[in-house]
């Protein structure tokens, strides 16, 4: 232990006595001269305390305790390595295969055999998986910054919930809804493009901000503030999943096929069903990475100049990845809409993107399976902690400076294969 | 095959270069040599259309390409090998390929990998490696492979030997020259002038934006004011 590890220590636990002192060490009281600051608590400073003693000698025994794990180059045997594999498309079809369908039927019996809280939760983190595919699209694949990924996900939601209202069904309007977000990308985009870096993220955020807006003010068409309410659920080729026909169906799933009514089932058949829009959009986009223009929207992050001197025009390329990332918003906000059957401008603030930025940036820029982890993670965990929700926003800034600490890349960085070295014959 | 009429350029109020007259013909390699900043660059640039040329023409087979778009140039028969090598360095070496021939069939593609990897043994060495980990030379001659990929009659190279060493410097302009044998018409600009005069059939030394001189290459090697103000005297 040296004489650096302790100063090291001490200055530690002084800022973090400092930060955590101003929530924890005082408290605010109004008297009759106004308010005053006061100690707080036996018990909260007692917390205070331990947090700086924590700090402290978690500091001073960093490197005997840490040091042991980290491995010495050259050496391979000493300390522990976690190294598996996921079979892929190319290097293990069948095993891909094999994976995949032991994924999918887990996903589909695992509903039946917990709460219904917990299938709503999951059917949450769909859609957020489902927004956080579309969006790696733009920001990690394409490396253009959207900070108005939102605004796409209200379109989607909105045109179901109007279109619904004229007597179309779920499954017609999803489509529709996926393309006039995609169109909305499309036209936002054209002007957008030609900007870089900082100066389009924040363009976008103001076009997200601005549908918002429009949302909120076009009262006659969208209800103002107050949403739009009783949008008709999603049926199964007609049969509904409520007690008694309301949607348009023309019968109930209980009735034609003759068990009891639960509204458990509903939950489920929603659950059921954002699986399958996140398997398409699993597949769609993985189609797309391999087709050329999923290599050129990463040759596009990487160098613009270079792509233009091979002929290819960054505008077309850019806005593709735009109006593709802005459709699967579309999708999500639809399928949001039709599990809600209430939506309202306040649903897509701007604080939605960032969470949906959050996932794209946590799971690994470019990396679906890191998407999809950082998705389940991000509305898994707030739900967990439930008790410490004060502190979320705490917590929340805790976990970003850890994962800038230990995995600056991501959860799972995208994955290309190294160079491996053949031993010397 | 190439030819510069009286080509001016500016960037904004200033002007790059003045009245610039050059051709290329078919299978020749052909050098133009001038000192940083005297617009060697930005002539190639002008040619690629970016910056646009603002008074004169640029023609390429008769052909006049001076009001195209960048890609829309890039895309016919023309490749360039742009300063700083500018590959995709995320992306795999096999990935960076075929990017060059993105406009061709996935067969013609596959073909044209191969023949590359017959070019340049040490690309095949590397095939799934980041592009970015290889060294200066290997990714100069991923930089080279990946404008070839599209089967351009006209290469353009700005600059290959920046940042490499002497050895490598030499194994690329033997490279360059293979090229030339197989009928492939070069336009090579180079600050390294001695190496570029050598290989070149004939020269252009551009100063301030002017074409101040044109010969043959070795007629330029020899010339006295070549010899001092680019050869070392």
């Amino acid at each position: 232990m040296s004489s650096s590890a302790l100063k090291n220590a001490l200055i530690s636990s002084i800022t973090f006595l400092i930060l955590a002192g101003w929530m924890l060490g005082v408290r605010m009281e109004a008297s009759s001269q106004g308010i005053q600051l006061s100690l707080a608590s036996a018990k909260s400073l007692q917390w205070l305390y331990i947090g700086v003693a924590a700090v402290f000698f978690s500091q001073l025994f960093h490197q005997a305790i840490f040091g042991r794990f980290k491995k010495k180059p050259g050496d391979a045997s000493s300390g522990f390595k976690l190294s598996f594999k996921l079979p892929t498309m190319e290097s293990n079809p069948k095993g891909f295969r094999l994976m995949v369908s032991f994924v999918l039927a887990a996903l589909i019996i695992w509903p039946f055999l917990v709460t219904r809280g917990s299938v709503d939760l999951a059917t949450l983190a769909l859609i957020y998986i489902m927004l956080g595919l579309g969006l790696n699209v733009v920001v990690g694949l394409a490396g253009l910054l959207d900070l108005g990924y939102v605004g796409f996900y209200a379109v989607g939601a909105y045109s179901y919930a109007l279109l619904s209202e004229q007597g179309l069904g779920f499954w017609t309007c999803l489509p529709i809804a996926g393309g006039l977000a995609a169109l909305f990308g499309l036209i936002l985009g054209f002007p957008v493009l030609r900007l870089r870096g900082d100066y389009l993220a924040i363009v976008t955020l103001g076009f997200g901000e601005i549908i918002r807006l429009l949302l909120n003010n076009l009262t006659h068409l969208t209800g103002g503030p107050n949403g739009i309410s009783g949008i008709a659920k999603p049926t199964f080729f007609g049969l509904e999943f409520n007690r008694k026909v309301k949607d348009g169906g023309w019968d109930t799933m209980h009735n034609f096929f003759g068990y009891d009514y639960s509204s458990t089932h509903k939950v489920i058949f929603l659950y059921l069903m954002a699986v399958l829009l996140v398997a398409i959009t699993l597949f769609v986009i993985n189609r797309l990475l391999r087709m050329p223009i999923g290599r050129a929207w990463e040759a596009l992050r990487e160098d613009e100049i270079a792509c233009r001197s091979l002929g290819l025009n960054p505008t077309v390329i850019k806005l593709s990845a735009f109006t593709i990332g802005a459709g699967f918003a579309g999708f999500a906000g639809s399928f949001f809409a039709a599990r809600q059957g209430f939506i309202s401008p306040e649903s897509f603030t701007f604080i939605e993107s960032a969470i949906i930025l959050a996932i794209v940036v946590l799971g690994g820029m470019g990396s679906q399976l890191g998407v999809v982890f950082a998705a389940i993670i991000m509305t898994v965990l707030p739900e967990l902690a439930r008790e410490f929700n004060e502190y979320r926003m705490l917590m929340f800034g805790l976990m970003m400076v850890f994962m800038m600490i230990w995995r600056p890349q991501g959860l799972l960085p995208m994955n290309r294969p190294h160079l491996e070295l053949k031993e010397a014959s | 095959m190439l030819e510069f009429k009286n080509v001016s350029t500016h960037y904004g109020p200033i002007q790059a270069l003045h009245d610039v007259n050059i051709k290329v013909e078919q299978g020749e390699i052909v050098s133009l040599i001038g000192a940083n900043g005297a617009g060697k660059t930005t002539l190639l640039m002008t040619l690629c259309g970016d910056p646009r040329a603002s008074s004169g023409q640029v023609l390429f087979e008769g052909q006049d390409i001076t009001q195209k778009k960048t890609h829309e140039i890039m895309r016919g028969d023309i490749a360039v090998v742009p300063e700083g090598r500018r590959i995709f360095s995320r992306l795999t070496v096999e990935e960076n390929l075929r990017m060059g021939a993105f406009f061709a069939t996935s067969e013609q593609a596959d073909e044209r990998i191969e023949e590359m990897y017959e070019l340049f043994p040490r690309l095949r060495e590397r095939i799934s490696q980041r592009a970015g980990t290889m060294s200066g030379g290997e990714q100069q001659m991923l930089a080279i492979g990946r404008a070839l990929m599209s089967e351009p009659r006209l290469l353009l190279l700005d600059e290959p030997s920046l940042g490499l060493a002497p050895i490598i410097i030499q194994q690329i302009f033997d490279i360059v020259a293979s090229l030339r044998d197989r009928g492939m018409t070069i336009f090579l600009v180079e600050q390294n002038a001695n190496q570029a005069l050598r290989l070149a059939d004939r020269g252009y030394v551009l100063e301030n934006g002017r074409i101040v001189l044109e010969d043959s290459g070795d007629a330029l090697l020899t010339n006295e004011d070549v010899r001092k103000a680019y050869l070392g005297g």
